[in-house]
């Protein structure tokens, strides 16, 4: 491929000195897929789904790229600000935060030709919600009511198989009723798992499994598990964000590495992921043409609270020391490249000031300082067993890079070798399963992505008591109490701030350490523009110029 | 012989259900495989029962096995934890890694017999040393740093080849990635022809042949040669099995979608299906070529018989 | 399984008439002395020629040198570096040569220097155990299937075959995760346990070449005893392939090490060991190739010091080289 850019740059010089007319056209034709007026199509990385690819079922990124494709649900996330804005929503009304209605806009229809109502979206929510559909997202549903009855979580047998909480009213209108107050529920509605359904997916369900039909603005023209899934932009797409590409072609990258040295050699336009290691390289293979912009994500290092050398007086301090003897800034810089940000709060920089993100929350508990570490561990009573191993999983991203690197700076801060080592678990189920059962014995790696742009996404799910990630076990009267009230505040701005002064019981305690806020990075090729992430670290694959 | 090839297939019979039984237990003993499925989520309890009921995990591990044979005999390799047929998994990936091992074995038996036949007959000499360098150079360095430095250099420095193998994966498109799936073997395979070689070199039957006035030629290749092949002849047979599940590293950085592949994805998300479905195929791969490798011995030495 | 026909095969084969002087040699030789006398009591076995030869072989010399000092920085590696291998600052990470480091630094600011010495000792400990257990294990195994046959050699070929289809990520997973020592040794016992089958096999295919030579058969003819004939007559014509391939092997056990250790179930933090060092800088071969040359220098060295062992044993053994 590159032989060929070679080739055509020397015939576009040979053209250049006859006068002849520029060259810089041409680039749009070098992929096999342009198609003419539709724009060309552009070739991006992929991994393999883990999941089937239903909304409600798909809990990774990889899934969640081709849902963002082809599904539009009643809000969407501003790619830029992450602010959730009405899509299918004409309104969503609400006078005590629990009982919500919501008013579908007409016009909308799946490609293949179906009307989108509000059947659509109340029978995807109930396939969702239903116990016996396997949908690991269900929980979403949760705070509707009804859901202790199509979902049964104590291991008793469902009673229902719709919810409750959910009326169909008219061809556009249905009702909402939560088993809670929880005044942001509309904010939450751009999860993918809230994406209406046609009334194929449940027909001819693997039919429908084997090619996805949805409503967004591209269609699935083929998909071979596995290897790759060829979009195609759908020209009936009525909605405010069309396509401005023919199409993208999903290619599965076994290694993201191939992916990158695919991009240098012409042979692919979007890799989303740059490998750790090619970070330094990044600047000079691909000059300006890549993006490293925040997402949603931080990485934290939870305590197994169920222990009791975590759990006794004191060991808030030696939480708070551990977070002072790491070099937040030598470590995202070098091994990261600055590709992760240093935290400051539990939040994400994503959320926006309004949006509850707190820079500086975490204060002096955050700054690097190896005499003040030294000084709060000896206070809170000494490293439990003299030294703290961090578990982490050793399969699937750089882990050990940074265990590592965080081990070498709590080490050289308490002057002791074997303060900290890592301690890597061979798989990532492994990992979880450990962790389920509550065999954690030090901190372990946490890392966050969030659902919705909501600081209530990173505070609820994590440190509310018995919460579904709560996996150090964290129970805090006071910030279980916070958070009610922040849930049933009506007015936004008030509960934000109840949020953060929960946020700040975290910080009292040492719940976990946040180390950095991790961005998203990609880099493209030369023929393409208005490449942008999403706070959910996502290309926005419809803004993507091609040529 | 014909009793003997009859015999040996039918002791494959005890050596697949001891396989797949071992293998099995093993993947059940990594653990809860659904506790992955959930991202850094933990599965609510009624999603994981629900699932485990639907793979069948909830069941002893004898009955589970005992299900899982009975599907097998009738072709069923059950599923996937993202939905895909075993089979269907199977169909695209053997045929794949199927092409890369014959271009590896290819490379191992052209280049490392011609190199080990050169070494041998010029022990010492540069071109000895040389070879043992080069030997070195890739027993040490790790088949990611060769694979991923010749895939700079031919892929994107020089745009020889594409950096990575499309889906159809057709044979010049694994020429590469099958010389760096082979190099580590190619060590072995050069240095046991050239030891084999440098020893029967002075073997009265070599002497009594070039005294008969034989081209060197016919000495080489009828009497040397195929009397030196022996170790290596059972080094590549042991070593088809490794090329064909062990390609992980290569297979990665060359993104091709193969056995390799799909076993260490099953191993890490601890599906049982796709390991036990895929490590039965290869078991059935190193029976027939352990087979063919005890009948090439007597092609080679006809000393050497079967009952 | 192979069986070898009786003698009237032996005068078939492409090779079997020149053997013959060889076969008588070895035949007078075995008149002088009876049964169950041990080899240091003649006055010329094939041991003692072997190890006299190898005394003066100066290839022999100076690969027992190498292995000697690695055996000595194994042991003290503090004799030749001063510094702490776990002692690193990350703002130097990456860094190439300066004084008092030659080699430079790592991808977390760690001394190459030191870390490549302190390293030996886990490295020469995994490789030069590895490949001891299996290649004894192996050809022990091995040599009594292609000895016997028949039914041994069913029971012992079809073993292998069960061990060469667990896949070495999967066995990694599975045995060494539940071990939670952090000494080499669980480690080496893997590698013993799913490395045996291949030098077993390889063992096996050359002493049933072995067994066919006259002088086997002609020993076998004048009564001597099973195991004689083994360690007499067949191991030192069928020991060449095994001694390569386990001196090769030595190399890649010290990288097998380290993809258990990237796996997460190898040697466990925070121990220095050359395969480590290898995989962690595989990564930054782009931007800092001297953190993979110096560690990986070292393996090459190490492996080229057995090799180099390996054949001047070899030739010791070959009477045919005399």
């Amino acid at each position: 491929m590159r032989g060929a850019t070679h080739a055509r740059w020397a015939a576009c010089a040979a053209a250049v000195a006859l006068a002849a007319t520029a060259c810089g056209g041409g680039d749009s034709g070098s992929d096999s897929g342009g198609s003419g007026d539709g724009g060309a199509v552009l070739s991006s990385s992929w991994g393999d789904p883990q999941n089937p690819l239903e909304p409600a079922n798909t809990n990774e990124v990889q899934g969640g790229k081709v849902l963002d494709m082809i599904f539009r649900s009643l809000k969407k996330y501003n790619p830029e600000t992450g602010k959730a804005e009405d899509m299918l929503a004409e309104k969503i009304d609400t006078s005590d935060s629990q009982n919500f209605t919501v008013t579908v806009k007409d016009g909308w229809t799946f490609s293949n030709g179906e009307k989108v109502t509000a059947q659509s979206f109340v029978d995807a929510w109930n396939y969702g919600a239903s116990l016996k559909n396997n949908q690991k997202n269900a929980y979403f549903f949760g705070y509707i009511d009804g859901y202790d009855k199509t979902h049964p979580d104590d291991g008793s047998k469902q009673t229902a198989d719709t919810l409750s909480g959910l009326k169909v009213t008219g061809p556009r209108t249905f009702t909402v009723k939560l088993n809670q107050k929880f005044s942001t529920f509309p904010d939450t509605l751009g999860y993918p798992a809230y994406a209406p359904l046609p009334q194929a997916f449940f027909k001819d369900h693997s039919g429908w499994l084997k090619k996805p039909v949805g409503n967004g603005p591209y269609t699935i023209e083929s998909y071979t598990k596995g290897s790759q899934m060829a979009l195609k932009k759908w020209d009936g797409y009525n909605g405010p964000d069309k396509a401005q590409n023919g199409g993208v072609t999903l290619k599965v990258y076994t290694d993201n590495n191939t992916a990158y040295t695919d991009l240098m050699a012409g042979n692919l336009d979007l890799v989303d992921d740059v490998p750790a290691a090619q970070l330094k390289n990044v600047k000079n293979d691909l000059g300006g043409r890549y993006i490293n912009s925040p997402a949603g994500i931080i990485q934290t290092l939870a305590f197994p609270f169920y222990d009791k050398n975590w759990n006794k007086a004191g060991a808030e301090k030696v939480r708070t020391g551990l977070s002072r003897a790491i070099d937040r800034d030598q470590i995202t810089e070098t091994i990261f490249q600055k590709t992760r940000t240093p935290a400051t709060d539990w939040t994400s920089p994503v959320l926006g000031k309004e949006g509850g993100f707190q820079d500086g929350l975490c204060g002096d508990a955050c700054d690097y300082d190896p005499a003040a570490a030294k000084k709060l561990i000896k206070e809170g009573g000494g490293l439990p067993g003299g030294q703290i191993k961090i578990t982490y999983n050793a399969d699937t991203g750089s882990h050990k890079q940074w265990i590592d690197a965080v081990c070498n700076s709590i080490n050289n801060a308490l002057d002791n070798d074997k303060a900290c080592v890592g301690n890597p678990v061979g798989t990532f189920a492994d990992f979880r399963s450990q962790i389920t059962a509550k065999k954690m014995s030090g901190p372990f790696r946490a890392g966050w992505q969030m659902d919705y742009p909501l600081i209530q996404n990173f505070l609820q799910p994590l440190y509310y008591t018995n919460a579904s990630s709560n996996d150090g076990k964290w129970s805090n009267k006071d910030f279980d109490k916070l958070v009610n009230e922040a849930n049933a505040e009506t007015d936004t701005t008030k509960a934000i701030e109840k949020f953060q002064a929960a946020e700040k019981v975290v910080r009292d305690n040492m719940a976990a350490i946040p180390l950095w806020y991790q961005n998203g990075s990609a880099g493209y090729s030369e023929r393409l523009s208005n490449v942008k992430l999403n706070p959910f670290s996502v290309p926005v694959y419809n803004e993507i110029k091609v040529g | 012989m014909g009793r003997y090839v009859v015999r040996r297939l039918l002791q494959m019979i005890p050596v697949f259900i001891g396989s797949t039984l071992l293998i099995f237990l093993m993947v059940n003993v990594m653990g809860d495989p659904i506790a992955g499925l959930c991202g850094d989520k933990q599965c609510d309890a009624a999603t994981s029962a629900q699932l485990k009921k639907e793979f069948g995990l909830d069941k002893p591990v004898w009955q589970q096995y005992l299900t899982y044979m009975g599907h097998v005999f009738t072709g069923d390799f059950g599923t996937a934890f993202n939905g895909q047929k075993v089979t269907e998994l199977m169909a695209t990936a053997f045929p794949v890694t199927i092409r890369l091992t014959i271009v590896a074995i290819l490379i191992e038996i052209v280049v490392g017999i011609t190199l080990g036949v050169i070494t041998g007959l010029k022990r010492g000499r540069p071109v000895d040393t040389s070879v043992l360098l080069l030997s070195l150079v890739v027993i040490s360095v790790p088949t990611f740093v060769t694979g991923l430095l010749l895939q700079l250099l031919l892929g994107v420095e020089w745009g020889w080849i594409k950096p990575s193998v499309s889906t159809d994966a057709g044979f010049g498109e694994l020429i590469v990635p099958g010389l760096v799936l082979a190099s580590v073997s190619l060590a072995y395979v050069t240095r046991l022809t050239r030891t084999s070689i440098a020893e029967n070199r002075r073997s009265d039957y070599v002497r009594t042949a070039v005294a008969k006035g034989l081209p060197r030629q016919r000495v080489i290749v009828r009497h040397l040669l195929r009397n030196s092949l022996i170790p290596v002849v059972t080094f590549i047979g042991t070593d088809i099995g490794a090329l064909m599940g062990g390609a992980i590293v290569t297979e990665r950085i060359f993104n091709i979608h193969g056995v390799g592949y799909q076993l260490y994805q099953g191993i890490l998300r601890q599906n049982t299906q796709t390991v036990v479905g895929f490590v039965t195929v290869l078991v059935l791969v190193f029976l027939v070529a352990n087979l063919l490798v005890d009948l090439l011995y007597a092609v080679l030495d006809p000393r050497i018989r079967y009952a | 399984m192979p069986e070898s026909q009786e003698p009237e095969g032996a005068i078939a084969g492409t090779g079997a008439g020149g053997a013959m002087d060889l076969a008588v040699s070895e035949a007078t030789t075995l008149e002088k002395g009876p049964d169950g006398t041990g080899p240091q009591d003649r006055p010329r076995s094939l041991w003692s020629d072997a190890w006299r030869d190898l005394r003066r072989n100066p290839v022999f010399i100076i690969s027992a040198l190498v292995i000697v000092f690695l055996v000595v920085i194994s042991l003290w590696p503090s004799l030749i570096a001063s510094q702490n291998p776990l002692k690193c600052d990350l703002s130097k990470a990456q860094e190439g040569s300066q004084p008092g480091h030659p080699f430079g630094f790592d991808g977390q600011g760690c001394d190459v220097y030191t870390r490549t010495v302190y390293g030996a000792r886990t490295s020469v400990t995994v490789g030069v155990c590895a490949t001891l257990g299996v290649a004894i294990l192996g050809s022990v195994l091995g040599g009594l299937a292609g000895f016997f046959g028949g039914f041994s050699d069913s029971i012992l070929s079809r073993t292998t075959d069960i061990f060469f289809a667990i896949p070495v990520v999967l066995g990694g997973l599975v045995l060494l995760s539940v071990v939670t020592s952090s000494t080499v040794w669980p480690v080496i016992g893997f590698m013993v346990l799913l490395g045996w089958p291949q030098i077993s096999r390889i063992a096996r295919g050359s002493v049933i070449t072995a067994k066919q030579n006259d002088y086997v058969q002609a020993a076998r003819a004048l009564g001597a005893s099973n195991s004689r004939l083994l360690l007499r007559h067949i191991a030192p014509n069928a020991v060449a392939p095994v001694i390569v391939v386990a001196t090769i092997a030595l190399g890649t056990y010290i990288s097998l090490e380290a993809t258990l250790s990237y796996l997460g179930v190898g040697l466990k933090p925070p121990t220095v060991s050359w395969g480590i060092d290898i995989s962690a800088a595989s990564a930054y071969i782009r931007n800092a190739p001297h953190m993979l040359l110096w560690p990986a220098g070292a393996l090459a060295v190490t492996v080229l010091a057995f090799i180099m062992l390996g054949d001047a044993v070899r030739d010791a053994l070959d009477p045919k080289l005399r």
